[in-house]
């Protein structure tokens, strides 16, 4: 089968990544000075019981190496150990994290990639134009952006008009179902333009880049010698050719997107994973920042390798 | 006049940088804001107009003459906290570039001079740090440390040399394999006199690029972490002015100079150091230079480059 070996050797270093960073945790929480730091079972107002159970679970009085290996079996469990500040286990509380941050930030990306695509395609198009040069420099002009900054303009702007806190309107008691959604779309529209809009001026020079690149290709000559429609020249020869390394380079930038989503979840009160982690560092609450960047991280390796994938589905010239 | 005629100065990568500054709108205008910031934030000491630390005024008092920029929540000018936060995230945002450019300047030279299992083993550390997020790495890394400026600068540079590596790496690579550097190896030029001599200088102007790329991203990360509550205490840099405006409460109080201003100085540096990099890299890629579509910029590709290319 074409390139079995590609999707194995993709999937090998994805799994070695998550293994990497997963080192890195234990060696940066474990292996820091301060007990507060590197000793889990130093819940504030724990019972001694929780206190010695945490210690028995994850091996704390035995040796470094031997606390490595525990800690990478209870990982496999899914045991993260229990956040200092509300004595819950902390993979219960990234759960509802999780659930929470998901759809913010997927509306989020899409919103970055739909006017992203849409503003490098019309910059590279008009090339040398007024109307590039207005796109092009918007794009840097939102890209320069500090996310958290951008946030609070936007705030200053639609204070009144949208919600601009928190995920849900509190006071709307035993809301229908469409009443409900309705409430969480208005709530998730700030939050999700901020990311949106710092992060879509990356993808339109990205986007514009790689137009212009295939924009150069002697078939594109071709097809506007053959009489094409620009329309269809640039639909159909030029973009379907520069989706390769766009989609490489939105993959690239998904780091960004988790810090953006930090940022504003912090700006938005959004009670999702960003916001775990600044009340994690607000509180030194160690296991809930642990398990937080934990699962950041994977979240990008494992979009990295679905980005990859699709780069393979995309490109048939790729077969190593 | 279907093909551009390559600038003055003939190919000579010397004075490369300030061809480019001196030639292209947005590189101009980029290195204008640069300029201005940096006198703005070096010269403080001398023409802010009040002291740091001195209440001049109501508590986010409004914009008048004798304060064009307000207030903040401490009666302090806004203006002349904006001159000694830009000096610090000026600070911040070079040195922490330092840092990352040494680090990753010398494993991309290494990896792209010397190639095989170097090569192998150096990448392959690269592509671990590139996939995982810098940011929630530089929370947890600063989180440990405790909050100090020496801290961030150090956090915010070992974790931002792998697109650099990766660049450098790529061009190194290719420089390598040049006639005239396997010329200075046959005439027994040492690996050190080769890199320092013949390597280095055709990779600068990329480096110099990605440098002033990199700053960027350092003073965006500052004031990312001093958002977070992760700056140091003790200094006033732009990201800690837009988190103190945030904690006070400055839009709830109405005070939105208390931070627009800092935000806008932040974005004006960033997309100064975007635009100058921009130009560079785009300087550097003459690829880009050619379109097939729209009547106005229609130009084959020049011929000489491709034979350059060919070589």
């Amino acid at each position: 089968m074409r390139g079995a070996d590609y999707v194995l050797k993709r999937i090998t270093f994805a799994i070695v990544t998550v293994f990497v960073a997963v080192s890195l945790n234990f060696v940066l929480f474990r292996l820091a000075p301060g007990t507060a730091v590197s000793n889990l079972a130093r819940v504030p107002h724990a019972t001694p019981q929780l206190r010695h159970a945490l210690e028995v679970q994850f091996g704390l009085d035995k040796s470094k190496g031997a606390q490595y290996v525990i800690y990478l079996k209870q990982l496999v469990h899914g045991n993260l150990g229990i956040s200092f500040e509300n004595e819950q286990p902390v993979s219960k509380n990234l759960r509802i994290d999780l659930i929470n941050t998901l759809p913010m930030v997927t509306l989020g990306t899409l919103f970055s990639i739909l006017i992203g695509t849409l503003t490098g395609v019309i910059a590279a198009w008009r090339r040398g134009t007024p109307t590039e040069a207005a796109t092009v420099s918007s794009a840097l002009g939102f890209y320069a952006m500090p996310t958290q900054w951008l946030g609070l303009m936007l705030i200053v702007i639609f204070a009144g008009t949208l919600p601009t806190g928190g995920m849900t309107n509190e006071f709307l008691l035993n809301p229908g179902f469409w009443q409900h959604l309705r409430d969480l779309g208005s709530h998730i529209l700030l939050p999700a333009l901020t990311l949106g809009l710092t992060l879509y001026g990356e993808y339109t020079l990205i986007v514009r880049s790689a137009m212009l690149e295939t924009l150069g290709e002697d078939y594109i000559l071709t097809a506007r010698a053959k009489g094409l429609r620009p329309w269809a020249i640039v639909r159909k020869h030029a973009l379907r050719n520069a989706m390769l390394p766009i989609t490489t380079l939105v993959a690239l930038s998904l780091g960004y997107v988790v810090a953006g989503a930090i940022l504003i979840e912090i700006v938005f009160s959004w009670p999702g994973v960003g916001r775990a982690v600044y009340l994690a560092v607000q509180e030194r609450d160690y296991p809930m920042l642990q398990g937080a960047f934990l699962l950041l991280t994977i979240s990008v390796v494992i979009c990295n390798l679905i980005a990859d994938l699709l780069y393979f589905k995309l490109d048939p010239r790729i077969t190593e | 006049m279907l093909i551009e005629a390559p600038p003055e100065g003939g190919t000579s990568r010397r004075g490369f940088v300030l061809r480019t500054l001196r030639h292209r709108p947005a590189a101009v205008i980029g290195t204008t804001i640069l300029v201005l910031v940096a006198v703005g934030a070096i010269l403080a000491p001398l023409i802010a107009p009040y002291g740091l630390h001195e209440q001049v005024g109501p508590v986010f008092g409004r914009p008048s003459w004798s304060h064009p920029l307000g207030l903040d929540d401490g009666g302090i000018d806004m203006l002349t906290l904006l001159m000694w936060g830009a000096r610090v995230s000026l600070v911040v945002g070079f040195a922490a570039t330092f840092v990352s450019m040494a680090i990753g300047g010398a494993i991309g030279v290494l990896a792209g001079y010397f190639g095989g299992w170097v090569d192998t083993v150096l990448m392959r550390i690269t592509d671990y740090f590139l996939v995982i997020p810098d940011v929630p790495l530089m929370i947890v890394v600063a989180a440990i440390w405790g909050p100090s400026l020496f801290h961030i600068i150090i956090v915010i540079g070992i974790l931002l040399w792998t697109s650099t590596a990766r660049v450098i790496r790529a061009q190194v690579k290719s420089v390598r394999e040049r006639v005239y550097v396997k010329r200075a190896r046959a005439l027994g030029a040492g690996h050190a006199r080769i890199v320092l001599k013949h390597v280095l200088p055709q990779v600068a102007p990329l480096l110099i690029a990605n440098t002033v790329l990199t700053v960027a991203v350092a003073i965006f990360d500052e004031t990312a972490l001093s958002f977070l509550g992760l700056g140091d205490p003790s200094t006033t840099s732009l990201g800690k002015v837009i988190e103190n405006a945030f904690q006070r409460a400055a839009i709830s109080a109405g005070a939105w100079w208390a931070i627009v201003w800092p935000g806008v100085l932040v974005t004006l540096i960033i997309l100064g150091c975007s635009l100058v990099g921009g130009a560079l890299e785009d300087a550097l890629n003459p690829r880009l230079r050619v379109a097939h579509l729209g009547a106005r910029t229609f130009r084959l590709r020049p011929l000489v480059g491709r034979g350059q290319e060919a070589l």
